[in-house]
């Protein structure tokens, strides 16, 4: 078990090191990028004080090291800092918007993951036919649909031309659980087309490389059942490709809901990121960047984790 | 069991036909075969790679591979028809009546599951029988097959055991419901010659204990006559001849099984070695390690002008590391290489182009030592161009001298790329680029392994006919006993990276032996159906030969 | 076999892909010519209807459709290939030397390249260009600089495959350099991967410049570029006129048929492995 703990314990390491790595970058990206920043924010207003003022707020008078050390300082105690555009505390802006967007990635996940490797498995199954060619065509179209594409083929169709649903989801705080439902239903549908295609294609294209070794090959001329050879032998050494395709389909979902918030007016982080790096109000962009990588460092790491952990070799060492 | 017909043939094959698709269209694997196999025999089928063998073993299973197809022929199993037959028939008829055991014990075995796990499987799911008593059984299997621990080696996952071992419990599992019918497909290929014996020992026992009919496949033929009864030779899809195994052994009918027969009598005229002469090549007490791994201890080797010495180790002994210390990949921990006299650089990039270039070296695999993206006239025109400064048509004039030399027409072969040679034209390719630096030793990395036993023998010819024209010295790495004995003028033997032994090639190859060598080249299979039977009842101690 | 008779055995999908693809580069060659308005000309009202003066109507500001459709295709495709050509070389090129150099050279490169794709691309955009600013070239390199991260890790595992190769290992021990390594053994043998690789990257860019112009944050007014135009004119949807979704249907339909053609590149470059 030891190379096991310590791939695992490197593992955890590895991504509390990049998750460091990935906080100093975003906090002294705005020192380091060329030009300044505070006289580019302020654009025509700019006199020498206004800079100076600015400066001061951004802490761009101090020493880069001093105001990482303070930022982290603050961060860690959950003081986010202050909006440069309203003067709010970043913290209080981001809170809803937080949960409403991982709910929106979380419902888009309970959707397009079963329904992805359902459809995966059926197509590395029936591989050639005419049902996995369509479906193969229709997923690579899909990727290659831009997500405001869908988003806007979607209101035509069910809220346009059906009147079935709303074209826009700006919920109002306190509406009922039914009514946050029905105003999600069309960002959920959009962001779970575009991930259900790619996460097929990648299940099928894993389950198709696993199905071609000499031990499945074995198994069909022991006799074994079809289901039992997919179930028994296939899927078992197929997690931890699978458990990959999955971490990083969601990873792209946090990121994905973007584009789809701004297209529905969802009040969720994603806008509010868009809406500030145009009013280039910084730190809001920072904490909100630091947030969204975190998360996906957070998922990338459990991928490895869990793949790690579902590999016989490595928990079965030789011995 | 079902009733039993004992007039009837087991399985009998008609006119079979097998389609292989590649490169864009159907090519015939098997052109129309015939086979024939009574309860309880053993049926050898031997022939060089395409020959069709596995693709039969197979198809007498009622399996194809994909990409291939049947158009033609029968395949009756105890009176039934499986071509054509549905899946769910040839089902119950796999791991029950007909079994299989593969070439790699160790990729055919489900990495995610316990060996007694998958023994035991399809007893269980097919055969109905108690997993109680099928574990029972498949324990008594390991301890007839004399497996270390067999109560709890079933217990181990795939990757916990070693090769030989795996290959056992694999023919422990597939003998597991009582088949009528077993197919061997070369399965002892993928292990070395010391481990193959047990393996061989296990085999035979177990179709003798049991009275299962086997068709076994490989393309070594000391091998097969130790286990059949009858052998069939396949060549490109056809049978070529067929006679019991005595009778093939002494008297082949046709040419091809002649040739083949003939291709361990090739020996090369040892060459007299001025004992004054300072040695071309030099290994003092060298060490090395891949990181923390040690793989050399200690190796000591000498090389004088013209001659070959030999190299001869299984697997881990630290034959390759030794060529890879000597050319600079593996810059030893401690020792030196001196070439002329001279110390080398222990790291390649710090030697001189003139270091580089008398040392060439030729390797096991042709097909990924030739750059497939360039032209024959390129491969062998670079060395002449970098080391020796030709360049246009006088490069070119010598890539023809060089291409005739390795007995390939220039104005053929020139403008060709590799993969339009076959694999005994592309290691003379290798042969040629390596003689166009002119060197004075050359490396040569299990060349003849993964070539076919008559191409091989003509590879050896060409190299030992260079050697006499041009005086250029061979280190001739090999686990093959009889290429040692064909080629080597000084014999070094290599276990667990160490030098065990050494020696001219007739002193090493004459009794009294050293212990490993001894073990070594009596485990190399002879043309003898007794030899088996021989060698077994001669060691009379089977605990000396359990692999470490 | 010769191109051309590898292209009329391809499968429909291919041609379709590659007749979308030469129809765009025309467009996107000829478009002073094809267009019958200017790219930023103001031609008559807000929100025309489609008709025989204006093909597709006009946009949100009174300018021809069908004129910004035309240019879009130069603007944005572009800049798109412009911004993949140069993560190509980058990445590309750092690929090729991280597996051939190995040692400290690859694993310097690989751990800068694993923080830089540690964070999520957009987001890495987002918050570069809210510091330096949304210009057509500082657009080009931050998205150059964080696609070539990714063609990094691909030419780097693609390189490998072909570093272990025996040829490879003759070549070192002949005494090559390392551009004779580069060019000559490595690059031609992995060739068709990466230039599958280029189609992907290049779809992927596409999108992903689309996707900043419609958030406004990509190609800037008043040029003409599709997801700028899709955000522009999206209050169109609501009425159910179509217009705004053509822009967006232009996008689609490129980078579908590039995915189109680079399977089919794909498929016939692995032979016979899935039959």
């Amino acid at each position: 078990m030891n190379s096991l703990y310590k791939l695992l314990v490197q593992r955890l390491a590895l991504g509390l090191l990049s998750l460091f790595a990935v906080a100093v970058i975003i906090f002294l990206a705005v020192g380091m990028l060329p030009g300044d920043v505070a006289e580019a924010m302020l654009g025509q207003a700019a006199t020498p004080e206004t800079v100076a003022a600015l400066r001061a707020q951004l802490g761009l008078d101090v020493p880069a090291l001093t105001r990482f050390g303070q930022w982290a300082w603050h961060l860690l105690h959950g003081d986010l800092g202050v909006s440069l555009a309203n003067q709010r505390p970043i913290a209080e802006l981001i809170a809803s918007r937080l949960a409403n967007t991982f709910s929106l990635a979380a419902l888009a996940a309970l959707v397009s993951v079963p329904v992805a490797l359902l459809l995966g498995i059926l197509a590395a199954l029936y591989r050639n036919s005419w049902f996995d060619r369509l479906l193969n065509t229709s997923a690579l179209s899909a990727v290659s649909f831009p997500e405001f594409f869908v988003a806007y083929i979607l209101i035509l169709v069910f809220a346009v031309k059906l009147n079935w649903l709303p074209s826009i989801s700006n919920l109002a705080p306190g509406a009922s659980f039914g009514e946050v439902l029905e105003r999600s239903l069309l960002p959920v549908l959009t962001l779970s087309l575009v991930v259900v295609a790619q996460m097929m294609r990648m299940t099928r294209a894993a389950l198709i490389n696993l199905l071609a070794s000499p031990y499945i090959e074995m198994a069909r001329l022991k006799g074994i059942s079809p289901a039992r050879i997919i179930f028994r032998h296939a899927l078992p050494n197929a997690l931890a490709p699978i458990i990959n395709v999955v971490a990083l389909n969601l990873a792209y979902l946090v990121v994905g809901v973007v584009v789809v918030e701004v297209v529905f007016v969802y009040p969720g982080l994603g806008q509010l990121l868009v809406d500030s790096v145009a009013k280039r109000d910084i730190p809001v962009v920072q904490a909100c960047s630091l947030i969204f990588a975190a998360t996906y460092i957070l998922l990338n790491t459990t991928a490895d984790v869990l793949s790690i952990a579902s590999n016989p070799r490595l928990m079965h060492p030789k011995g | 069991m079902t009733q039993v017909n004992i007039q009837k043939p087991l399985l009998e094959i008609r006119d079979l036909r097998i389609e292989g698709h590649y490169e864009d269209a159907w090519h015939p694997l098997l052109k129309g075969i015939d086979l024939t196999l009574q309860r309880g025999e053993v049926l050898g089928l031997i022939g060089e790679s395409g020959a069709g063998k596995s693709t039969l073993g197979l198809a007498s299973m009622g399996y194809v591979r994909d990409g291939c197809r049947i158009t033609g022929g029968s395949v009756r199993f105890d009176g039934m028809e499986l071509v054509g037959a549905r899946a769910e028939a040839l089902r119950k008829l796999r791991g029950l009546r007909i079994a299989y055991v593969a070439q790699s014990a160790a990729a055919s075995f489900n990495p995610a599951h316990r060996l007694i796990d998958q023994h035991v499987e399809t007893a269980v799911k097919n055969g109905g029988i108690d997993r109680a008593q099928a574990e029972a059984e498949a324990v008594e299997l390991y301890r007839v097959l004399r497996l270390p621990n067999p109560e709890q080696i079933g217990q181990r996952y795939p990757h916990q055991v070693s090769g030989g071992q795996l290959q056992r419990v694999m023919t422990a599992m597939a003998i597991a419901c009582h088949p009528d019918l077993i197919v061997f497909d070369e399965p002892t290929t993928a292990l070395d010659v010391t481990t193959q014996i047990e393996v061989l020992a296990a085999i035979r026992d177990v179709v003798k204990t049991y009275g299962s009919a086997a068709l076994y496949i490989s393309h070594d033929l000391a091998v097969v006559a130790q286990m059949a009864d009858r052998i069939m030779v396949l060549r490109h899809g056809k049978l070529v001849e067929e006679a019991d195994t005595r009778s093939m052994l002494n008297a082949p009918q046709q040419e091809y099984t002649k040739s083949l027969w003939a291709v361990r009598s090739f020996r090369t005229d040892p060459k007299i070695c001025a004992a004054q002469q300072r040695p071309l090549l030099e290994v003092r007490q060298a060490c090395a390690s891949y990181g923390q791994q040690p793989v050399l201890h200690d190796v000591s080797l000498t090389l004088h002008r013209g001659q070959t010495l030999a190299v001869i180790g299984e697997s881990g002994s630290g034959k390759s590391s030794t060529a890879r210390l000597i050319t600079g990949l593996l810059p030893p921990t401690a020792g030196q290489v001196l070439y002329d006299g001279e110390a080398l650089p222990a790291d390649f990039r710090r030697r001189s182009k003139e270091q580089l270039r008398r040392i060439q070296m030729i390797y096991q695999i042709p097909d990924t030592a030739l750059n497939p993206r360039q032209r024959i006239v390129d491969i062998i025109g670079r060395p002449l161009t970098f080391y020796l400064g030709l360049k246009g048509q006088a490069m070119r004039k010598r890539v023809a001298e060089l291409l005739e030399m390795i007995e390939l027409d220039p104005a053929v072969y020139m403008e060709r790329q590799p993969r339009e040679l076959s694999g005994g034209q592309k290691q003379r390719i290798c042969i040629a680029r390596a003689l166009a630096a002119e060197p004075q030793l050359i490396i040569c990395d299990e060349v003849t392994s993964a070539l076919d036993q008559l191409v091989a023998e003509g590879v050896l010819k060409l190299l030992n006919r260079i050697q006499q024209q041009l005086g250029v010295a061979y280190l001739f790495i090999t686990h093959d006993v009889a290429t040692v004995r064909a080629i080597a003028d000084q014999v070094l033997v290599m276990q667990r990276g160490r030098v065990v032994d050494h020696g001219s090639r007739d002193a090493i190859f004459s009794p009294p032996y050293r212990d490993y060598t001894g073990l070594l080249f009596s485990s190399e299979p002879e043309m003898d159906p007794d030899w088996l039977n021989r060698l077994l009842a001669s060691r009379a101690a089977p605990s000396t030969l359990q692999p470490v | 076999m010769s191109l051309f008779k590898q292209l009329l055995r391809a499968p429909l999908s291919a041609k379709f892909g590659l007749a979308v693809i030469v129809l765009y580069v025309l467009v996107a060659l000829f478009a002073p010519v094809l267009a019958p308005y200017g790219e930023t000309q103001v031609v008559g009202e807000g929100f025309a209807p489609w008709g025989s003066e204006f093909l597709l109507g006009t946009d949100n500001l009174g300018r021809d459709m069908f004129s910004r459709l035309v240019y879009g295709a130069r603007n944005t495709l572009g800049i798109a290939f412009l911004t993949t050509v140069l993560a190509f070389a980058l990445g590309g090129f750092c690929g090729l030397v991280a597996a051939i150099k190995g040692g400290w050279v690859d694993q310097g490169l690989s751990r800068v390249v694993d923080i830089l794709m540690a964070i999520p691309q957009l987001i890495f955009a987002l918050l570069i260009l809210s510091v330096v600013g949304t210009t057509a070239t500082s657009l080009v390199l931050v998205i150059a600089l964080l696609d070539a991260t990714r063609v990094f890790r691909l030419s780097r595992a693609v390189a490998m495959t072909v570093v272990v190769q025996d040829f490879v290992e003759a070549a070192r021990l002949r005494g090559e350099g390392l551009w004779w390594l580069v060019s000559r053994e490595v690059l031609p043998n992995a060739a068709a991967p990466l230039i599958a690789e280029f189609g992907l990257r290049f779809c992927f860019v596409f999108l992903f410049i689309s996707a900043l112009s419609f958030l406004g944050l990509g190609i800037q007014p008043p040029t003409a570029d599709w997801g700028s135009m899709v955000r522009d004119n999206a209050v169109l949807i609501t009425f159910g006129d179509i217009s705004p979704l053509l822009p967006a249907l232009a996008v689609a339909l490129i980078t579908v048929s590039v995915n189109f053609v680079v399977d089919w590149v794909l498929h016939a470059s692995s032979g016979l492995k899935e039959c």
